[in-house]
C-alpha cells in the first residue's frame, strides 16, 4: 500500500527579490537590493546582521508594516505585497505576532489588559480575553501579577508580558525585534527558553532580528544580512556552532540543550 | 478597544486633570458669559414682565421698553375706540428720584398705573394691599426697594414707612416682588393721577397705554388693527420684548463684552484642549504605532481617540456646568447680578464643547493617519 503525502504548509515566510530605498532624489538610500528569505513553520529562524544593514526593514516589510519598492512578499502563503491597507491589517490582526524590543506595553493598563489587547482587536468580548490574557501569563509565569500595570514589572517580566500578549491569539508567525538586547544575562536566557519552546509547534515560525550574539545557539537557522541582502544562510544549529562560537553571556555552552 | 480607550487616558492622571480642567474653565467662561447675558437682557424688559398687559401701545418712535416719549392724553380714548379693544388703561413710567427719610437719594424706576382699574399692577404682593395705593400719598416698593431703602438703617423699611418723591410724600402701603430693572433702581408703584405730583411738571405724562384685547381677537391682529386705525405704534408683549432686547444687542456694548468671554471661553478650551489632546496622542504615538503594527486599524484607532475625547467633553462640561449653577445659585440669592441660565445656553454650551472635543480628536487623529506602524521597530 502506498501511503499519500500529507500536504505540505506553505513557507511561514518567502521572500524573494526585495527592495526598499528610503528618500528621494539625491538622498535616495537603498536599505533592500534584492533580499530572499525563507522561514518554515516549526523553526526559530535568527535574522543577524551588523546595525544599518537592514535587517528591521526587511522585518517591518515581513510584517507589513512597511511596503517593499520591489520584489515578492509571501507569508503564510498570502502575497501580502499585492494586499491593500486595510487586508494587511486584518491579516496581521489574525496571523501575527509581536514582540518588540522596547516591549511597548501600554502603561496605564494592567498586564492582563496589555496581553489581552490582540483578541481586542479581533473583536472578542473583553472578559474572554482577559481570561484567556490570565491563562498566557500563566504560562510565562506571571499568573500571579496579572492586575499590575508594566511599570512594577521588571524588563525581563515586561518582555514576558509581551511574549504572551505575541501569542494570546496564537498566531501562526510570531515577529520579534530584538528580544533580548534590553535585557540582562539572566532575563535575556528565560525570555529566549520561552521563544525557543514556542518554536517548537510545528505550525508556528518564530523569526526573529537580533545583534545580539548570546541569542544565537538558541536558532534553527540563521541568516545572515548584510548591505541589504542576505549574505548566508547557515541551515542548521551545527552549522551555526560551526560559524560562530558560543558565547558566555547567557551561560551556555551546550547548543543543543536548548532545543 | 474603546473601554482600553478610557482607560488609557484615565490612566495619565496629569494629561487627564488637564484635558478636564480645560473644558471645565472653557464650559464655566461660555455658560457663565452666556447666562449673564441672559440676565441682562431679562433685565432689560422686566416692565413688560412687572406691568403685564398683551398689548402696549406706544408712540411710534419708542423702540423698547425703557423708552418713552410720551403720548397725548387723548391718545389713550383713540386707542380705546378700535375695534376688538376689551379696556385700555394709562401708564406711566419715569425715572426718579426718592429722598429718604436720613436726607439720601436713591433712584427709582416710578411707575404711575391707571388710578380706576389700577391695571398694570404687580402680580406679587408680598406685604400690604394693592387696593391701599388709592389712599392718599401711598405707593408700593418692591422688595428690591427694601434693600436698597433699608441701606444704613437700624431696621428694614417695610408698610407704614415713608419718603419722598419730589418733596412729595410717599407712604409706603406694600410690598411686592418684581423682576430687577435694567436701569438698576427699585419698582415704585403709584396711581397715574398721582405722578403729576410726584414728578416735576411736564406737559405729557402718558407713558404707555396697556391695552386687553377683547375675547377672540389675537393680541398681534389687534396691535396692527390700533396702528393702522391711530397711527401710533402697537406691540404686543413678545413683540416689545424682543424689539427692546434688539435694541440692546444694537446699541449698546453688552453682547460684545460677553461675546468676548465666551469667545475667551472657547478659545481657552480649543487651546488648552486641543494641544493637550494632541500631546496626549504624541506621547502615545509608540503605543499607537504598536496598537496599528498588532491589526488595530486607522478606523478604530480614530474611534478611541473620539471616545477619548467626547469623555473628556462631557465630564468637563458636567464639571463646568455644575460649577456655573453653583457660581448662578450664589449671585442670585445676593440678587445683585444678572443671571439666568435658559435650558438652551447649557445646550449651545454642549455643542461648543463637543466641537471643542472633535476638534482636539481631529488633531489626534490627523497624527494618527500619518502614524507608521513601523516605527515600532526602530
Amino acid at each position: 500500500m502506498q501511503l499519500t503525502p500529507l500536504p505540505t504548509p506553505p513557507a511561514a515566510v518567502r521572500v524573494a527579490g526585495v527592495d526598499k530605498a528610503f528618500g528621494d532624489g539625491p538622498s535616495r538610500t537603498p536599505v533592500l537590493r534584492g533580499a530572499a528569505l525563507d522561514a518554515n513553520r516549526g523553526e526559530m529562524l535568527l535574522l543577524v546582521g551588523p546595525s544599518g544593514c537592514g535587517k528591521t526593514t526587511l522585518l517591518s516589510i515581513i510584517a507589513g508594516t512597511l511596503h517593499a519598492d520591489a520584489g515578492e512578499v509571501e507569508v503564510l502563503g498570502q502575497r501580502i505585497d499585492r494586499l491593500r491597507a486595510g487586508q494587511v491589517t486584518r491579516f496581521r490582526a489574525r496571523n501575527l505576532g509581536f514582540i518588540f524590543q522596547q516591549f511597548n506595553l501600554i502603561p496605564t493598563l494592567s498586564i492582563a489588559e496589555n496581553v489581552s489587547v490582540p483578541l481586542l482587536i479581533q473583536g472578542l468580548r473583553p472578559a474572554k480575553a482577559e481570561r484567556r490574557a490570565r491563562e498566557l501569563l500563566g504560562r510565562v509565569g506571571l499568573g500571579d501579577k496579572v492586575h499590575l500595570r508594566p511599570a512594577k514589572l521588571s524588563g525581563g517580566q515586561q518582555q514576558r508580558v509581551a511574549i504572551a500578549r505575541a501569542l494570546v491569539h496564537d498566531p501562526p508567525l510570531v515577529i520579534c525585534d530584538e528580544p533580548t538586547s534590553s535585557l540582562d544575562s539572566e532575563n535575556g536566557r528565560q525570555v529566549m527558553d520561552i521563544l525557543r519552546s514556542i518554536a517548537r509547534d510545528p505550525n508556528r515560525c518564530v523569526l526573529i532580528v537580533t545583534h545580539d550574539n548570546r541569542t544565537y545557539h538558541y536558532a534553527d537557522r540563521m541568516a545572515e544580512m548584510e548591505d541589504g541582502v542576505i549574505r548566508r544562510v547557515l541551515a542548521s544549529p551545527a552549522e551555526i556552532a560551526a560559524a560562530h562560537a558560543p558565547q558566555d553571556g547567557l551561560g551556555v555552552t551546550n547548543l543543543t540543550a536548548h532545543r | 478597544m474603546l473601554r482600553l480607550a478610557l482607560k488609557m487616558l484615565f490612566g495619565d492622571h496629569a494629561k487627564y486633570l488637564m484635558l478636564i480642567s480645560g473644558i471645565t474653565f472653557a464650559t464655566l467662561l461660555m455658560t457663565q458669559g452666556a447666562a449673564l447675558f441672559c440676565g441682562i437682557m431679562s433685565w432689560t424688559f422686566s416692565p413688560l414682565r412687572n406691568m403685564r398687559a398683551h398689548v402696549w401701545v406706544t408712540d411710534p418712535k419708542v423702540e423698547q421698553v425703557n423708552d418713552s416719549k410720551p403720548l397725548r392724553d387723548t391718545d389713550i380714548l383713540r386707542v380705546r375706540s378700535v375695534e376688538g379693544v376689551a379696556w385700555a388703561a394709562a401708564l406711566y413710567q419715569g425715572y426718579n428720584q426718592a429722598r429718604l427719610v436720613d436726607g439720601t437719594f436713591k433712584f427709582v424706576t416710578l411707575v404711575g398705573l391707571d388710578s380706576t382699574t389700577l391695571a398694570g399692577a404687580p402680580a406679587e404682593i408680598a406685604e400690604g394691599r394693592l387696593d391701599d395705593l388709592r389712599l392718599p400719598n401711598t405707593v408700593i416698593i418692591d422688595e428690591f426697594g427694601v434693600q436698597r431703602f433699608s441701606e444704613g438703617r437700624g431696621r428694614p423699611v417695610g408698610v407704614g414707612d415713608s419718603f419722598e418723591i419730589n418733596d412729595r410724600e410717599a407712604r409706603i402701603v406694600g410690598i411686592c416682588r418684581t423682576a430687577r430693572s435694567f436701569t438698576g433702581g427699585p419698582f415704585v408703584f403709584t396711581t397715574y393721577d398721582r405722578i403729576a405730583s410726584y414728578v416735576p411738571g411736564q406737559r405729557k405724562l402718558l407713558s404707555f397705554v396697556l391695552v386687553e384685547p377683547a375675547a377672540g381677537v389675537a393680541p398681534t391682529e389687534l396691535a396692527r388693527r390700533i396702528e393702522r386705525e391711530t397711527g401710533l405704534r402697537a406691540y404686543t408683549r413678545t413683540e416689545f420684548m424682543w424689539s427692546t432686547i434688539w435694541w440692546y444687542v444694537l446699541n449698546t456694548g453688552i453682547p460684545i463684552n460677553v461675546g468676548l468671554i465666551v469667545l475667551i471661553g472657547l478659545v481657552v478650551g480649543v487651546a488648552v484642549s486641543g494641544q493637550t489632546f494632541y500631546s496626549f496622542v504624541l506621547e502615545n504615538s509608540r503605543n499607537l504605532a504598536a496598537l496599528k503594527a498588532m491589526g488595530a486599524s486607522t478606523g478604530i484607532l480614530c474611534l478611541m481617540l473620539i471616545v477619548q475625547s467626547l469623555a473628556v467633553g462631557f465630564i468637563g462640561f458636567g464639571i463646568g456646568l455644575g460649577l456655573v449653577s453653583v457660581i448662578g445659585y450664589t449671585v442670585l440669592q445676593l440678587g445683585k447680578v444678572p443671571f439666568l441660565l435658559l435650558w438652551q445656553v447649557p445646550v449651545a454650551s454642549l455643542v461648543a464643547v463637543l466641537c471643542i472635543s472633535i476638534l482636539a480628536a481631529v488633531l489626534g487623529i490627523w497624527r494618527i493617519t500619518r502614524l507608521e506602524p513601523a516605527i515600532v521597530f526602530r
